[in-house]
């Protein structure tokens, strides 16, 4: 009961946000120099008037500003996100088509992030003055102080030219017509190197982070009872202090999670992955914004639909949250 | 200075010509290249950027072919005849032509794809379609074209990116772009659509039924995409595709990867476009106003370091406004050499003092930056002092059709004749804010409108060619725009790809004749 209310009441604040959200998006890309229809012209190598004309009355670019946005804004509320004007597709079904393949490259990625971050993270807690320890944390150093798309690169020479063992690019093989299980291996394979490249980041981030406040954790008042109490090692670690080490974590990884709709963009574009990041910058770059304000619609709805799912699960990992609110 | 590259070229040029004749084509095989960027839909006429034209020239035709020299070739016409005065063009087209989707291709579907579709959808249609008096079907097969007075680039006019037919029995009385079939393209060339996966992959299959006998001789292309540059080196490395179409990956990465194995090149299958690269000036104000200037900075530049260092030896230095393979150039003409010395007598008698302009490069890739940064070094030796200022793609757009540069990089197809392709860049009347591609640099000069507008409707060619030529000296005096360089886009592909080229659009058409020897 009180978390339908709690939802019901962050639902409400949540389409607030969202219709600020639009116009304050819409005001900035009109602040953007560069006009669509020319750009479109510019593509095309067309000279004459006649034809940007037709593509400002296509698109009703020739209208006044307060209008556009009235009419972007009401066709929002119908789940109508207009059409992209250099894809000519619905923006809706272009997101839709794109989004599996973003949301199963950054979940991975996120799981795997996730996962393995706490994991070394403890292991490097367990170890904190041993060799061993020192490796893993030289280690998270490393992988977070590399750009992204610089290990992309290696990994793809590594990988790919010089022990070719994992395409380099793409999601599935072309022209191989796999189906079923097949399919799903092939995806699985082609899903590897980016996934990886795209957790690395934030695994060294979680890694640092649940070392940081498992040590913290080791030093309260309850550890050492439950020491006293003569627990054995491995339950204090894992009951009594990665518990109460959490909640930092739950944070970083809401945070995460909020970006996994535009968040890929490098790796998408390194890998040619066909996602949602690079259909963003590529929108970007020919001024589609009709299909940029669709992205950030959607990125903006998906951050705070993990704000709230992230708030649910402080309550769940530590119920003291939920006697204070 | 030919480097190595050039002369590789030049060598696999020789030695597919002696191959192709020598082998018998062998039937099958699906070849993998890749398609940069992706394009935004596949209808030609309705849509004219390059990767569109790149995909959909093996979709569609028009109805005459070009060979690398620009001759026209037939197509979807089998012969064709022009009266004594220039004004009618009688088209008799092949009777064994069909659709993808089965149905006849007739001379109704000329009639409708000129008049109706392409007269309301395709700039570049309408340049050509101002000049006709009207589009008759004398029979199925007869199409007549009467023009209002003669233009002489018309023959020319018939490539299939530019005059694209059609199925009329699909599009008429329909709204053009919402049209259903727009997702599934119906035309009448040697592959047909088969799938789009966006972002991924564009599949054409054989076209069983095509008219002309034994072709196509490959089952089918996949055009892949791969927005990342040095990703599309390496599918090409690790053996993923086999053609690299122009533009595919930067010129520094073009010396190793012609070095591999079985690895071929070619600058064919671009006479039609020759892309041509050019340094807006702005005529209208500040030191680019006074010719001496631009006639400085014409001699300021190295353009010679430019061919062989940044487009790795591939392309030719233009003698001035008409590249080489334009039709009517002036020999005659006194050439811009490297010639610093003269660059500065120039600026000291204009009286030059140091008076900033600004640069814009032209932002799409790595050669381009760099070339930015050559030409600003070049102009800074001889005193010019140079600011260079990078944009995106709109943001380049939007300066130069509010004419807010001093300098610009652009460069422009030429179409096969100074009517289609030059004209357009020095006539007055084209001046016209809002466009990138028009006369950007706001030249007017009476007598140079006049030469050009009589030279497009003289008849016959003698008569043209007096008028170009002395349209060719005015415009080496007042150097309106730089002439940089006649671009030679190279194609890499694998040795045993054959007959990749076979005409002056190869590049879109090319896959039609192409065999694997494998």
């Amino acid at each position: 009961m009180l978390y339908a209310r709690l939802i019901a009441s962050r639902l409400v604040k949540a389409v607030t946000v969202l219709f600020l959200i639009i116009i304050l998006n819409f005001v900035l890309i009109q602040l953007a120099p560069g006009d669509p229809a020319a750009i479109l012209a510019g593509e095309a190598g067309a000279t004459d008037e006649e034809f940007l004309r037709q593509l400002r009355e296509r698109f009703g670019l020739d209208e006044p500003l307060h209008v556009q946005l009235w009419r972007y804004v009401s066709g929002v509320a119908m789940l109508d996100f207009g059409f992209s004007y250099r894809q000519q597709m619905p923006v809706l079904d272009l997101i839709l088509a794109r989004l599996p393949a973003t949301l199963l490259l950054t979940g991975t990625a996120f799981v795997l992030s996730l996962g393995l971050g706490i994991l070394a993270g403890s292991l490097a807690a367990a170890r904190v003055k041993k060799p061993s320890g020192s490796l893993i944390m030289a280690l998270a150093l490393l992988f977070y102080a590399t750009p992204l798309f610089w290990v992309a690169l290696m990994a793809v020479v590594l990988f790919s030219v010089y022990l070719d063992w994992l395409p380099a690019y793409g999601m599935f093989t072309v022209g191989a017509g796999h189906t079923g299980l097949a399919l799903a291996l092939d995806v699985g394979k082609h899903l590897i190197l980016p996934a990886t490249t795209l957790a690395l980041f934030f695994m060294a981030i979680y890694t640092r982070m649940t070392r940081a406040s498992m040590l913290e954790a080791s030093q309260q008042d309850y550890v050492k009872t439950a020491r006293a109490k003569g627990l054995k090692d491995s339950v204090i670690q894992r009951r009594h202090i990665l518990r109460n080490a959490l909640l930092p974590i739950i944070t970083l990884a809401g945070l995460q999670a909020g970006q996994m709709v535009g968040g890929a963009i490098l790796t998408e574009t390194v890998f040619a992955w066909p996602g949602i990041g690079r259909l963003m910058f590529e929108a970007l770059q020919q001024r589609d914004y009709n299909l940029l304000l669709g992205i950030f619609f959607f990125s903006a709805a998906l951050v705070i639909v993990f704000n709230i799912v992230t708030d649910l699960v402080y309550r769940l990992a530590d119920p003291r949250i939920k006697e204070a609110s | 200075m030919k480097t190595p590259l050039a002369i590789a070229v030049a060598t696999a040029a020789a030695l597919t010509a002696n191959a192709a004749s020598a082998d018998e084509p062998t039937t099958g095989g699906v070849i993998d290249t890749i398609i940069q960027p992706e394009p935004p839909g596949l209808v030609l006429g309705m849509i004219q950027n390059a990767p569109t034209r790149t995909v959909a020239g093996n979709i569609y035709e028009g109805l005459l072919r070009y060979d690398t020299e620009l001759n026209p070739m037939p197509q979807l016409a089998e012969s064709w005849e022009i009266s004594d005065d220039g004004l009618t063009y009688t088209f008799h087209l092949r009777d064994d032509v069909t659709w993808h989707d089965g149905e006849p291709f007739t001379a109704e579907d000329v009639v409708f794809s000129a008049d109706v579709f392409h007269r309301e959808l395709n700039p570049s249609a309408r340049a050509v379609l101002q000049h006709i008096d009207s589009i008759e079907a004398l029979d199925e097969r007869t199409v007549e074209f009467t023009l209002e007075e003669p233009f002489g680039p018309f023959l020319i006019s018939f490539e299939a990116g530019t005059f694209t037919m059609v199925p009329e029995h699909i599009y008429a009385g329909t709204e053009f772009r919402d049209n259903e079939a727009n997702n599934h393209p119906i035309g009448t060339g040697p592959f047909k659509f088969e799938r789009w996966d966006r972002g991924t992959v564009i599949q054409l299959v054989k076209n069983e039924d095509y008219y002309e006998e034994g072709l196509p001789y490959l089952d089918g292309i996949n055009w892949h995409i791969i927005p990342d540059g040095a990703s599309r080196a390496v599918a090409y490395e690790n053996g993923t595709v086999d053609v690299l179409p122009y533009g595919t990956v930067e010129n520094f990465d073009i010396p190793r990867l012609t070095e591999m194995d079985n690895t071929c090149v070619t600058d064919e299958g671009h006479e039609y476009f020759s892309p041509f690269a050019m340094l807006w000036m702005n005529n209208r104000e500040g030191p680019t106003a006074d010719k001496r200037f631009r006639q400085a900075v014409m001699y300021a530049m190295d353009r010679e370091f430019a061919r062989d260092v940044l487009w790795n030896g591939l392309g030719q230095v233009p003698l001035g406004a008409f590249g080489s393979n334009a039709r009517f150039q002036n020999d005659d003409l006194e050439p811009f050499d490297h010639d610093p010395e003269r660059a500065r007598e120039l600026l000291d008698e204009m009286g030059y003092d140091g008076e900033e302009v600004r640069l814009l490069p032209l932002p799409y890739g790595e050669t381009w930056t760099r070339w930015a940064e050559a030409v600003q070094q070049n102009l800074k030796e001889v005193g010019i002092n140079v600011r260079t200022e990078a944009t995106d793609v709109g943001g380049w757009n939007q300066r130069l059709g509010d004419w807010d540069y001093d300098l610009a990089f652009t460069y422009l197809y030429q179409y096969g004749d100074p009517a289609l392709g030059i004209s357009r860049t020095y006539l007055s009347d084209n001046i016209e804010k809002g466009s990138p591609w028009n006369n950007v640099e706001g030249y007017e000069n009476e007598r140079v409108d006049e030469l050009f507008n009589a030279a497009a409707t003289a008849y016959p060619d003698e008569e043209r060619e007096a008028l170009y030529h002395e349209v060719q000296e005015i415009l080496q005096e007042d150097v309106p725009v730089g002439w940089l360089l006649e671009l030679g886009f190279p194609t890499i592909y694998r040795c045993d790809v054959k007959n990749l080229v076979t005409s002056s659009v190869g590049v879109n058409d090319g896959f039609k004749d192409a065999w694997l020897d494998r």
